[in-house]
């Protein structure tokens, strides 16, 4: 027995990426809607366990290195825990168990039901490369897992109840390989100069071949395509067709998780791999990101006022989300990158409740039929006056949306603390005016949500209305209650944070609070 | 730009062609041709970076003592991308299937037009 | 005794703002019986009240400054309370208004057979958690929160009629609210915490020797638009478009918690984050003259409004900028005026605003020209409204006059002749705009075909809608009496418990 638990706990940074890799092909044998969904649960909630336990291990015994089937590097493929991916392992796995609750209810609306299984399946492999590429040690497995988590991803997609989600997941596809190939060349070049993979082989050499246009060329390769995979503007295209017509759980799931890995991997090549020296002291990737960050922040917000669908409006805001963090990166002082970072798991967990909500929505108001004719169930004047008929629901996305505002209390004036903080720092205090002017543009946009929910007249169909069941609406209320706890018990969130962020910018560790 | 960097020359071809087939081809299948182009193209860089001048292959000959070998790195990283590249245009050319049996066309404008329709349908129907 | 039932000072902090809390909670879950939610809100307040003015008040006064850190929300920063005259001050008046609007609003909602009491009773107990909040907060992210919870809480208040013209009115108030707070406020808090490495409220202020002239202007400013709530001009827009709620939600606005909120935020900021010296430099100099042309103008604008709760808007929004006046001319006089003059006109405008509900809800008026005569049929109200008018206008035996005079000398004080005279001018203003509502109520004569005034027989409305002005309108008479002893307690908040050390008006 104490050989099994020493067997798991030696091999905890590989379990946490295999347990889904092998659930997944299980889920297909196993087939039954119902068992399928038990063994993803028991599964992803395992691998929760297992980012916490080694979460726990990171902060306390400093970072972990793993050689896969005990091959040491460069020979070996290497899985490198430290406290950054620590947290990001943390989110991606607590998002996947929480999501997965909700998943049943909401698959029988949406998803056909001879394709739950794999439904359920492609969940577990998109998780696996998502965990996967957290935990790479090596540029080329994180190309790997970052196909692997896309390709399920464009499956899970393809499942929306519309022909439009087939549309939305072949363009996403192409787009979306694209920015995976373009990672790959940019590994490839970095090989090239370098003759290594290892992440921290690659960091060494890197100052060596200092200036070398190669690794310029390959600089660029990996942000444009960490930029892809991430929807910053303007290489967003993709983002708001996916995320309007994927089943409402995966699109709280690809909202919570994919973007977010993607930052990962632009702030670990940025930071970590090529270091600030070279990419932000001697070719200024930050003169692009910033900029462009901004546009994004301001124009997501500015998009999602227009817009009609609340699906989609959620979309636009994610775009603008992804700007704050970014902002945050490309600020390059540890309070902006703290907030960047500590963003990543707020804007998860708010997001995440706020498509959950929208999930409760289209269980009460989607109708059986799959096909064109329910479309319009996320459209705004579906809402009307459901503050009365779907309280919990309504409150959730009230909670939620004051989090993307960044009232204080929620965690979304943490990130914003952080960020805004961060700019000061930098000298650049028109950053901070544009953050906080696009959270002005954020209030705008939940409250004429929160306006069409509580001050509306109800549409006629009164058979219609009803609270959403407890197995959806309880997942929302984890995470709206998780981004108002983790609003005024920040302690947890921000110093994980702020240690990422020390992890990243050693240089500047011990600056700011 | 010797002689010895027409791999490149045409690694660089490929990736245009590839790039400007997504870009340019309203059709989505010719998109999907495009990406795989891009991605064979990424492939032959490594294959190139992994040959060294006058190299055999990396197997090992018992005795002989100065024997070039081609790096095999790159080489076994590609198998893994021809295998990533081989389902994504797989699950790419299935998606195009279903667009097809959906919207009656691969025509990327033209399905835009029908989503515009279905959008305008559905806000009809969300307007009820 | 107090040390037997384990209420020190510091519980006592947490304990009163918590009690609202509390009371929403019970308001809630007495929804479905009327008589024991209102009786939850009441004794709420009473418990409230009997420890803010118990307990806290002669410890403070004492000399003892009580704090209690609760919680740590950013690494560094606590989300901690304290009690100082200014914040005690600002608590009493919220809780002590708090029990009296609530009566008058039980009355107002049950004689308007308004929809959704629960829900208004519970966010006006949350509005005043809010205000208690923000009162005994000891450092600006405490006061931040607070802020943002007013602004949240008292949303639902403001659209409670649920019309498109409430919720225009609901769009335009916390849009403005918000959007100032959030874009000019927060930025301000983060860069004192950015240049200083404290938010505490500390007597003299944190930023001397932190910030140069031009910084201290510019960080004033933020504050001074940011606390949209003070109703500075041009920011002041939410003010009479909220007139559209319910009028006990307009007391509450007016003079309980949310404007109170914006102005005493702006004072307790001057006195205890920039600190007297460094604004004395003449940084303050751009927000002075703006708060004195607000004072002017909203003056002015009063004079032509014709709807009686808008007038008293505008009314409200020129004695904001006393206030805001007073508190940025720096002078410890003008201070302690400025504290006064909360208290003052917090009593005189309410009691102007139950004049306003009693006589909608009673005669179903709204206008000022459909109230000739009324006062001969309302004569408790309109003597109500006669005192509370007295009051804000300045004119002795009232508190109003204490508040004004403490402003006037401050002005002298700091040897700002230019605000003696606005603030002179304004006072003739207030006659202008209020007296004629008295004149035209006790001495109009009413229309041919106004049915109600024309009636010969007092026609009062209820003991719940005629009382509490009644009752706020003799708080005004005592506090002329009880301004000396409430200026010497606010001249603690500036290191100097007595009035000779600041000298009498």
């Amino acid at each position: 027995m104490s050989h099994l638990i020493s067997i798991v706990t030696e091999n905890l940074p590989m379990l946490q990426v295999v347990l889904p890799m092998l659930a997944a092909p299980l889920c297909v044998v196993v087939h039954h809607r119902r068992a399928t969904w038990w063994v993803a649960l028991v599964v992803t909630w395992a691998s929760f366990a297992n980012s916490v336990a080694l979460a726990r291990k990171v902060y306390l015994e400093g970072p972990l290195s793993y050689f896969v089937g005990g091959w040491e590097p460069p020979w070996g493929i290497e899985l490198r825990i430290d406290e950054l991916n620590a947290f990001v392992l943390c989110l991606v796995s607590a998002i996947c168990a929480v999501v997965l609750i909700a998943a049943p209810r909401s698959f029988d609306q949406e998803v056909e039901s001879d394709r739950h299984h794999l439904a359920y399946a492609a969940f577990l492999l998109c998780m696996t490369g998502l965990m996967g590429i957290a935990s790479a040690g090596d540029a080329f497995n994180v190309f790997v897992f970052l196909e692997i988590s896309s390709l399920s991803s464009y499956g899970l997609i393809a499942l929306g109840p519309s022909r439009r989600a087939l549309s939305s997941a072949l363009r996403y596809l192409i787009v979306g390989t694209l920015g995976g190939t373009f990672i790959l060349l940019g590994v490839g070049l970095l090989y090239m100069s370098t003759g290594t993979l290892n992440l921290v082989d690659l960091q060494q050499r890197i100052p060596a071949s200092d200036g070398h246009r190669t690794i310029v060329v390959a600089m660029v390769c990996v942000v444009v395509g960490a930029c892809i995979k991430l929807a910053l503007v303007p290489l967003h295209g993709w983002l708001p067709d996916a995320y309007t017509f994927a089943p409402s759980v995966v699109t709280a799931f690809l909202a919570a998780t994919a973007t977010k890995v993607a930052f990962y991997v632009l702030a670990r090549f940025l930071f970590s791999v090529f270091g600030v020296a070279s990419s932000i002291d001697r070719f200024h990737v930050d003169w692009v990101l910033l900029p462009l960050a901004l546009v994004a922040m301001v124009y997501g917000a500015a998009a999602a006022i227009f817009e009609r669908d609340v699906k989609r409006m959620l979309a636009y805001s994610s775009l603008s989300q992804i700007g704050y963090m970014v902002v945050g990166l490309a600020l390059v002082t540890k309070s902006g990158l703290t907030g960047g970072i500590v963003h990543l798991v707020n804007h998860g967990l708010m997001k995440c409740g706020l498509f959950l909500a929208i999930a409760c929505v289209v269980l009460r108001f989607g109708s059986p039929h799959l096909g064109v004719q329910r479309l319009g169930s996320t459209h705004l004047d579906r809402l009307r006056g459901l503050g009365r008929s779907m309280p919990w629901t309504s409150a959730a996305f009230v909670l939620g949306g004051l989090s993307m505002i960044g009232v204080p209390a929620t965690v979304g004036f943490v990130s914003k603390w952080y960020l805004v903080l961060g700019a000061f720092e930098a000298g650049k205090w028109w950053v901070a005016a544009l953050i906080l002017f696009s959270s002005a543009l954020a209030i705008a946009y939940v409250w004429k949500v929160v306006e069409v929910l509580y001050f509306a007249d109800p549409p006629r169909r009164e058979d219609e209305v009803g609270e959403a069941p407890w197995w959806v609406l309880g997942p929302t209320w984890v995470l709206v209650g998780a981004s108002l706890v983790f609003g005024v018990w920040t302690a947890p969130t921000v110093r994980m944070a702020s240690a990422a962020a020390e992890v990243l910018l050693p240089a500047l560790a011990g600056a700011g609070p | 730009m010797g002689p010895g960097l027409y791999n490149y020359w045409m690694v660089i071809v490929l990736m245009m062609t590839g790039l400007y087939v997504v870009l340019a081809r309203p059709n989505l299948v010719k998109k999907i041709m495009g990406v795989t182009i891009f991605q064979m193209s990424v492939i032959m860089l490594y294959i190139t970076l992994g040959k060294v001048a006058g190299g055999t292959a990396p197997i090992l000959i018992e005795g002989a003592e100065d024997v070039a070998y081609s790096n095999p790195v790159p080489h076994v990283l590609m198998l893994t991308a021809i295998v990533v590249g081989i389902a994504t245009t797989a699950l790419g050319l299935a998606l195009a299937i279903r667009v097809y049996e959906e919207f009656g066309t691969l025509e990327d404008d033209e399905i835009r037009d029908a989503e515009i329709a279905d959008a305008m349908a559905a806000e009809a129907g969300g307007a009820d | 005794m107090n040390d037997a039932i384990g209420l020190t000072p510091e519980s006592v902090l947490l304990v009163a703002v918590l009690l609202p809390l509390a009371t929403a909670v019970a308001v809630v879950a007495f929804g479905r019986w009327p008589n024991l939610r209102e009786g939850a809100t009441l004794s709420g307040g009473a418990v409230t009240l009997a420890l803010v003015a118990g307990i806290l008040l002669p410890a403070v006064r004492g000399g003892g400054r009580p704090r209690i850190d609760l919680f740590e929300i950013l690494p560094g920063l606590q989300v901690s309370l304290h009690g100082e005259p200014l914040g005690l001050i600002f608590a009493l008046v919220a809780s002590s208004l708090w029990i009296v609007t609530s009566l008058f609003a039980v009355g107002y909602l049950r004689g308007h057979h308004s929809p959704n009491q629960t829900r208004f009773f519970t966010f006006f107990a949350l509005a005043i958690f809010g205000a208690l909040g923000v009162a005994l907060s000891a450092n600006l992210l405490t006061l931040f929160l607070f802020y943002e919870l007013i602004t949240l809480c008292t949303f639902p208040l403001v659209t409670h009629d649920g019309t498109e013209r409430a919720k225009k009115a609901g769009r335009l108030y916390l849009g403005l609210l918000m959007s100032t707070s959030v874009g000019l406020m927060l930025p301000a808090v983060i860069w004192i915490w950015n240049t200083t490495g404290t938010l505490e409220f500390r007597p003299g202020g944190i930023l001397q020797g932190h910030v140069a002239g031009g910084s201290a202007a510019v960080l004033l400013a933020l504050f001074a638009f940011g606390t949209a709530k003070a109703a500075l001009m041009p920011v002041h827009r939410w003010l009479p478009a909220a007139m559209v709620a319910p009028t006990p939600v307009s007391a509450l606005l007016h003079a309980v918690a949310v404007v109170k909120a914006g102005v005493f935020t702006l004072t307790k900021v001057v006195v205890y984050v920039f600190g007297l010296d460094l604004l004395s430099t003449g940084a303050a100099r751009p927000i002075q003259w703006i708060a004195a042309f607000t004072l002017l103008a909203a003056s002015v604008v009063a004079l032509y409004q014709d709807n009686l709760k808008r007038r008293l808007a505008y009314s409200t929004i020129s004695q904001l900028a006393y206030i805001v006046l007073g508190a940025t001319l720096a002078a410890p006089k003008a201070l302690v005026g400025a504290g006064l003059h909360i208290v003052m006109h917090a009593f005189g405008k309410i009691t102007l605003f139950f004049c306003a509900g009693a006589i909608y809800v009673h005669a179903h008026k709204t206008n000022l020209r459909q109230m000739h005569g009324l006062g001969r049929r309302m004569p408790v109200t309109f003597m109500a409204f006669f005192l509370g008018s007295l009051s804000v206008i300045g004119v002795p035996p009232l508190g109003g006059s204490w508040s004004k005079l403490w402003l006037g000398s401050g002005a002298a004080q700091g040897d700002e002749p230019w605000a003696v005279a606005v603030y002179m001018l304004a006072s003739l203003l207030a006659i202008g705009y209020l007296m004629p509502v008295v004149a035209r109520g006790f001495f109009g004569e009413p229309s041919p075909d106004d049915a109600f005034c024309r009636d010969q027989d007092i026609n009062e409305a209820s003991p719940l809608l005629s009382l509490p002005p009644a009752f706020t309108a003799l708080c005004c008479l005592a506090l002329f009496v009880f301004a000396g002893e409430l200026a010497d307690f606010l001249g603690g908040m500036l290191g100097a418990p007595t009035s000779t050390a600041i000298g009498a008006p």
